[in-house]
This record gives C-alpha cells, structure tokens and sequence, in this order.
C-alpha cells in the first residue's frame, strides 16, 4: 500500500512537470513575442507585408499568406489522396490489402521531413521548373511535398472515422439495391463526416507547422506569391531561416511569429477536437 | 396458385461448414411467411439469400436454384441492385440511415435514379402513410431519423423499403428491438402490407408466428422440417420434431 503511494506520487511530479514544462513554454514565447505585437500595433504587424529586419519594419502579412497558400495547397492534395485511399480502404480493398497498406501509410510518418525535402528538391523541384516554369521553389511543390507528408495523418484517423461506421447502415443501403459507391457517398461518408473533418484539421496542423521540407523547396523569398508557381516564404520557415542570427527587436519579431503560429495551431488543435468529441457523442447515442 | 418466390435443393456453406441442407421453401404472393426454429436452425441464412446478402460474407457458397416469379435470381439477366429493389429487407436492430427522416425515405429512390422533387415529395408522403408515420412525422421530416423512438425507427425502415415498391420483404426478427406495445402495433402494420406483398418473417418467436403468419416453415439445424398453414402447423404439426419445438421442448 505504501509503495502505492510513493509510486503514484512519483507519477503525479512527472506528470506535473511536463505539463509545466509546456506551460512555461508558453508563458516565454508570448513574453518574449507580445511587446512587439503592441509596439507595432497589431494591424501594422499582421497586415503589412513589409519585412524588413535591419530598418526595423516588421510586418508578417506575406509570411501569413505564405502559409495559408501552402496549407491550402497541401489540404488539397492531402484530402484528395488520403480520403480517397480510406475509402478503398474501407470500402473497395480487400480486407487483407488493407491490413497490409494501412500500415504501410501510416509507416510514412516515420521518415523524417527533411528526407521529404530532399526528395523535393532532387525530383520535384527540377520537374516544375522544366515543365510548368518559374523557379520550381514555389508554393506548389511545397504543398505537394506537404501534402504527401500529411497523408498518413489525414488517412488514418478517415480510415477510423470510416470503419467506426455501423455495418448496419451499410448493410441498410446495400439491402436497398444501392452500389457500393452510391453507398460510400450518401451513407458512410456522411455518417463519417465529423471524424473526416477532424483528419482534415488535423493534417492542417501538420502542414501549417511544418518547417524544414518547407524550408528546402518553398524558395523562401519574402513576398506575396502571385501565382502557385512563384517562391513563398512560410511563417515557420521565417523563424527558422533568421533565428540564428536575430537579435532584439528582430528577435522578438520572430518570436512573435512564433505566437502567431502557436495560435493558429491551437485554435486547429481545438476545433479537431471538439469536432471528434461530437463524433464520440453522436456514437454513443446509437 | 403461382408462387412469388420458391427455392429448390438450396444447399449453403460457410466454408466446409453446410448451413442449408436441399431447402424447398414456398413464397406466396399476400401472404406472410414465417419461418421459425431455435437459434442457428439457418433461417436468417436462408432469408438472406432471398436478396443475395448472403455474398456480402466471404467463402459463402451456394447450390440449387431461387426463383423469383419463376427466373433465377442468380441468372445474369438479373441485375443484384434490381433484384435487391425488388426483395427489401427489414434488419433485425432498426438501422436508418444517419440523415433527415425525409432523406431516409428518399433514399432508395434517390439511388434508383429519381431526381424530380415533386415526385420524391410524393413518394416519401405515401411510404409514410403506408406505415402509419405520415400524422406522427409530417411536421418532423427533417429532423434527425436516430431521433427517432425504436418503434419508429424500424417503421421508418419500412417505409424506407415500401418507396422502392417492392414485390417482397424480407423482415429478420424486426420486433427483436421493441417493446411488446411497439411490437403489437408493428405487427399490425405488417398484417396491412400483406395486402399488397409477400412477406417473409424470420421469428424466434413462436406466438407472433401464430398471429401474424398464415404459412410456417419450420427450421432445424438446416433442414427445412415442416411447412404448411399457420394454424395446421400449430394444430397438428405431422413431424415429431416440429411438435417438440411447438409444445417448446426445446429451442
């Protein structure tokens, strides 16, 4: 009984101290970035896209663009991919493929992003430039290097959303004369539909924090992309690229871009799961 | 009279496992069917081959033939969404669809290719008439059908399949779920559809056999044992075995 005791409390200080560890993290990084956000002004810092360290002009407005565009980038071909994989999976595969290529998916989270860089860089890269133009660093290859990265995620948490689906509904349809695909769309797709939004944010928070296979194929040129083709600089790329050398303002900027990030991803992190509870709730009422 | 649906010598395997043995069972038109017998006697095996659920399970196989209106319903002629249009079935547990109650009901439609609002207007007012939904949901069509009370649900399923116009429902133990009131009044709505389809029930329920067939086929461990009129199998079962799961010897 005593060792009890002793080993849940040993348990309890671990536990406390990561948390605290976490949250001291978060109290550095606001303190740390918050004075240059109220010294520039909000509106000046987040909506001017004029970065200029050495003048002392900080405005993150492109780096936020950046970011977006290749999220965006990256959901598409992340949910294109890895939503239509979970549905052959759960839906066309055997059950025996799919005990093989789930794992074998999930097994690409597993490489190392600056691999996923270097591919892009050595393959991809060199592809775009010769045939479609521009610099190959751009917004496209950095959302399909992206995208690729965040398949693991969004296809296996749709593959669980999809398979927590009630083979009675299934069946249901299926008894109907309705085919498999007229199945997958009108039933399983949206009695899965929480838990296919919750992959989707979640991939979104991969791929906005992503950092150094975005670093190695986005060009990180510091303007508003004009087109899908044209280099971009991301707000997780900015922090990495110039923390080396930055010091007091400049410094704090970048810590500011990190709370930008840090708010972003965790308002991501929210939505993702509160959505996946109401799939929880929605389930246990069956 | 010509027989809705009929299957000669059916034989079926769950692997090397045989879970029907040369079964010859009659459907009549307007009539319930009710097939009963103890548990894994095989008679939702063989209501399930009636709309070819049963190749959903791998290493399933079947022998002997199953006439719909006299053709084959593996012929190739016969498409299996058409067939399974023609054969509903009404599940054990009451599954609707997670969608609005009206979206269940135009469901099966919607699948076999109407798109006209007016006319899925209409189609899903008369399937919920036909089950008696029509006064309880009109104003509810677009609420949730999980919503639903159980009773209502397994309607909803009815109504789900009476859309489609069926010629056959295939029902597997649909009371299985609900209370004896909501059984009494599903009971009485499957008496009124009776008027205009075949109906198989597959009950372990001997007295809502009694009420609400008027032909039993009687099932043991794959064996079709016995068939005939309801009151005659009750009364004056010829089989031995049929008396001693009747007078409830077992099962």
């Amino acid at each position: 009984m005593k060792k009890d005791k002793i080993i849940a409390a040993i348990l309890t200080v671990t536990a406390l101290s990561a948390i605290s560890g976490l949250a001291l993290i978060t109290i550095f990084i606001f303190r740390e970035g918050m004075p240059i956000i109220l010294r520039t002004g909000g509106g000046e810092f987040f909506l001017s896209a004029d970065w200029r360290p050495r003048d002392g002009s900080f405005g993150i407005f492109s780096m936020i663009i950046g970011s977006l565009a290749v999220t965006a980038g990256a959901m598409v071909i992340g949910m294109i991919f890895g939503l239509g994989l979970a549905i052959v999976l759960t839906q066309f595969a055997p059950p025996s493929l799919a005990a093989v290529l789930k794992p074998v998916v999930e097994l690409l989270a597993g490489i190392p992003s600056v691999v996923y860089g270097f591919m892009g860089v050595v393959t991809l890269v060199p592809l775009i430039r010769n045939r479609l133009g521009g610099p190959g660093l751009s917004v496209l290859a950095a959302s399909i290097v992206l995208g690729i990265m965040v398949l693991p995620t969004v296809t296996s948490i749709s593959v669980d959303a999809l398979q927590a689906v009630p083979r009675s509904f299934w069946e249901g349809s299926i008894a109907l004369g309705a085919t498999r695909w007229q199945t997958t769309r009108m039933v399983m797709l949206k009695a899965a539909r929480s838990g296919i939004v919750a992959a989707a944010i979640l991939g979104m928070g991969r791929a906005v924090g992503e950092t150094m296979a975005v670093i190695m194929v986005a060009g990180n040129s510091i303007e508003i992309p004009g087109s899908i083709l044209a280099p971009t600089r991301t707000l997780t790329s900015n922090i990495a690229l110039e923390m080396g050398y930055a010091s007091g303002a400049h410094r704090e900027a970048l810590f500011a871009t990190g709370v930008t990030l840090f708010v972003i991803i965790m308002i991501l992190n929210c939505v993702a799961l509160s959505v996946s509870r109401r799939s929880a709730r929605e389930r246990s009422f069956r | 009279m010509e027989l809705k649906m009929e299957t000669r010598q059916l034989n079926l395997f769950y692997g090397g496992f045989q879970a029907l043995r040369d079964v010859n069972l009659q459907i009549k038109p307007r009539e319930i069917t009710a097939i009963i017998g103890p548990s894994g006697c095989g008679k939702s095996t063989l209501l399930r081959c009636l709309n070819r659920m049963n190749e959903l399970i791998r290493n399933v196989r079947t022998t002997g033939q199953i006439l719909l209106d006299g053709r084959d319903i593996h012929d190739q002629a016969m498409e299996l969404t058409s067939l399974r249009r023609r054969v509903g079935m009404v599940f054990q547990r009451p599954n609707p669809f997670p969608l609005s109650v009206f979206d269940n009901v135009a469901y099966g439609p919607r699948v076999h290719g109407t798109t006209d609002g007016a006319k899925l207007q209409a189609i899903v007012e008369n399937a919920l008439r036909a089950t008696d939904l029509w006064n309880e949901l009109k104003d509810r069509r677009n609420s949730p059908a999980l919503a639903l009370s159980p009773e209502q649900q397994q309607r909803l399923c009815i109504s789900r399949l009476v859309a489609v116009e069926p010629e056959v429902l295939l029902m597997d133990e649909p009371c299985s779920a609900l209370d004896p009131i909501a059984t009494a009044r599903v009971e009485e709505l499957m008496r009124e559809l009776a008027h205009s389809y075949a109906i198989v029930i597959v009950t372990h329920n001997m007295q809502q056999a009694a009420r609400v067939s008027s032909e039993t086929v009687f099932m043991l461990l794959g064996d079709l044992v016995e068939a005939g009129r309801t009151a005659r199998i009750f009364e004056n079962p010829r089989d031995k075995r049929t008396e001693e799961y009747i007078s409830g010897r077992y099962g």
